[in-house]
């Protein structure tokens, strides 16, 4: 057991220590404040702030539509407003969905542009996949937490008059906030991480975005681009990019945790 | 006449008008192709319909909140069938023109000469994700028993937030790893030491082990969680009867977390079977049946991101593309509805 231990937190920390050392040095002010125009992708200079900027304006917009949409169906799916039995064949339908390979998201846009007629790839599209993508995630975090909510606090909100809508947005919403940010964090970490929808639907470009119907770099697709190209020198600079993309991911999981104990100050028990 | 017919009577000639009305409306915007107009009388419409159950302006609140999330429930569900129907639309082209038991049963994988054949491709991802359960599966499960039962609580406190990081970070990253590190590693000790020499590192296996090490954290934070839940009545019973503490794991906390420990492994083979991009990297691309597990191959998620590129050059092919990503979202759809029933039956004869 305690081998089975070492191995996974040995081949965890071995991950994370590669990109690290890797990635580390070659960080500098040039390469975070310059975008990948010119010679990024062939020799020294250059940056990559157009990804970064690209993955931000990607992320977060998606996170945002889907967190609405996701606490307005969690919210939803309680007792008060639909039956269980409809509401357990909704989290089947979203079960299927958090399973659904993420590349598949990325060719359901793609079919949608190949319908339309528009060919290279937007911003716009990669935002829909990606919200796509994150709705099971949030809902399912959110759904977690609501139903947590003791039955006794709907009851007397109830009492004392209130609606049904009123109940949710006003009792079970400030009840179920750990879960909420957790959700919404976590979608967030895992959209702007995802290269498998964004490989089929942004495309790429060596500028920032300047409309949602514009192409945009990323910073996984960036590291896809970085890898295959056959010089070392340029390969080494995706170590930098995955160094970032690892840093966003911890100081999301840092935040989360530091806003989910805030307020979980604020939860009756 | 009792006042409430005249109310319902009201409330239905008010849904007359409003409904008329909006059918008026919707013909002069759209002769006048004003969406202005058009969006006013939507609001006009959606006030006279719920007019007459508003007595306040917290019930008005009420009704269209509720109406507001039926609607987004409903759509997300719609979406469900829509990402169906799609890709059954989008996958017509080239069941027209090859069938079906020809795309399933022939290897032969040549977009340029016009043959889609997936068989060698299915039988690698059947390989890749057998091979990166067997080894994933008794790791996190050994792993999650000792963490979860009996690590001191620091160590504890240590591993939970750092596994459920690692559980967050791109495959793009593993990927990567696996290029510096597994890639080289098989080329040069693993894959001649098992005496095939001509291996380029960029095997199957190089991708069932890094799949492994990329579903560890979910396995292992689902299975904590679960083993957690278990009562602590139960292990205590079974102590003092005076069972030892790994009888108690093996006969009473994994049965009585079974449903959960299940539902882990299928969340984690799910990750496994659909992981795209961390898999493309290092699998080496070739729709070959592989001669031993040293030997490159192809995933089916994987194929889609390394053929997408030369879409625009052979129309045939996105349609081919849309079809295995039907068979993937199918093969997913299978697995949790085989998950669901399972599951269920698990539950109500593992109920303690």
């Amino acid at each position: 057991m305690i081998t089975s231990v070492l191995i996974v937190i040995g081949s965890l920390i071995l991950i994370v220590a590669i990109i690290s050392i890797n990635g580390a040095p070659s960080l500098s002010i040039e390469i975070l404040s310059q975008t990948s125009e010119g010679g990024f992708y062939l020799g020294p200079g250059g940056g990559f702030l157009n990804a970064i900027i690209g993955s931000l304006l990607l992320a977060l917009p998606a996170s945002g539509l889907a967190f609405l949409i996701s606490i307005a169906l969690a919210l939803y799916l309680q007792k008060d407003f639909l039956k269980p039995r409809t509401s357990n064949f909704i989290r089947l339908c979203l079960d299927i969905l958090w399973g659904v390979p993420s590349i598949v998201y990325g060719v359901f846009c793609l079919a949608i542009m190949i319908a339309i007629g528009m060919t290279g790839g937007s911003l716009i599209f990669g935002i829909i996949a990606l919200t796509l993508l994150e709705i099971p995630i949030i809902t399912r975090s959110i759904d977690e937490s609501i139903k947590m909510v003791p039955l006794g606090l709907k009851e007397s909100a109830y009492s004392l008059g209130s609606t049904k809508f009123e109940m949710s947005i006003k009792v079970v919403r400030k009840q179920a906030m750990p879960g909420i940010i957790a959700g919404f964090l976590l979608g967030f970490g895992r959209g702007i991480g995802d290269a498998a929808s964004i490989l089929l639907t942004v495309g790429d470009s060596n500028y920032f975005p300047s409309s949602i119907f514009d192409q945009t770099a990323t910073l996984p697709t960036m590291i896809l681009n970085l890898v295959s190209m056959p010089d070392d020198a340029v390969q080494n600079k995706a170590y930098a990019v995955a160094f970032i993309l690892l840093i966003i991911v911890l100081l999301i999981s840092i935040l989360s945790r530091s806003l989910i104990k805030k307020s979980t100050k604020y939860i009756i028990k | 006449m009792p006042i409430r017919s005249i109310r319902s009577v009201l409330k239905n000639k008010l849904l007359l008008g409003s409904i008329i009305s909006l059918f008026l409306l919707f013909i002069f915007s759209f002769i006048f192709y004003n969406i202005l107009l058009f969006v006013l009388f939507l609001i006009i419409f959606i006030f006279l319909l719920t007019y007459n159950f508003i007595k306040t302006t917290r019930k008005l609140y009420d009704t269209l909140g509720t109406r507001l999330m039926l609607f987004i429930t409903a759509s997300v569900i719609f979406l469900f069938f829509l990402l169906l129907i799609v890709l059954i639309n989008g996958s017509i082209d080239i069941l027209q023109d090859q069938s079906l038991s020809e795309i399933i049963l022939s290897s032969t994988w040549k977009p340029f000469s016009g043959k889609f054949g997936l068989f060698a491709v299915i039988i690698d991802t059947l390989i890749v994700t057998a091979i990166s359960m067997l080894i994933a599966i008794p790791i996190s499960l050994l792993s999650a028993i000792y963490i979860a039962e009996y690590a001191p609580k620091k160590f504890k406190n240590i591993i939970r937030p750092f596994i459920d990081v690692l559980a967050g970070v791109p495959s793009v990253v593993f990927g990567l790893c696996a290029l510096l590190v597994f890639v080289p590693l098989i080329r040069d000790d693993i894959a001649p030491f098992f005496g095939s020499n001509i291996s380029s590192g960029f095997s199957i296996f190089t991708a069932s082990l890094i799949l492994a090490i990329m579903v560890f954290p979910i396995i292992i934070s689902l299975c904590i969680e679960s083993f957690n839940s278990v009562p602590i009545e139960l292990k205590e019973a079974s102590l003092s009867l005076g069972a030892t503490k790994w009888e108690t794991v093996k006969k009473v906390i994994l049965r009585a977390s079974g449903p959960g420990v299940l539902a882990a492994i299928f969340l984690g083979f799910g990750r496994a079977f659909g992981e795209t991009i961390a898999v493309s990297m290092v699998i080496g691309n070739q729709e070959l049946i592989p001669k031993s597990l040293f030997g490159p191959g192809q995933t089916l998620a994987s194929l889609i991101a390394s053929n997408y590129t030369e879409v625009s050059s052979i129309p045939i092919l996105a349609s081919a593309l849309i079809f295995v990503a039907l068979l993937l979202f199918i093969v997913v759809l299978i697995f949790n509805l085989l998950g669901y029933f399972v599951l269920r039956g698990a539950s109500k004869r593992w109920k303690y």
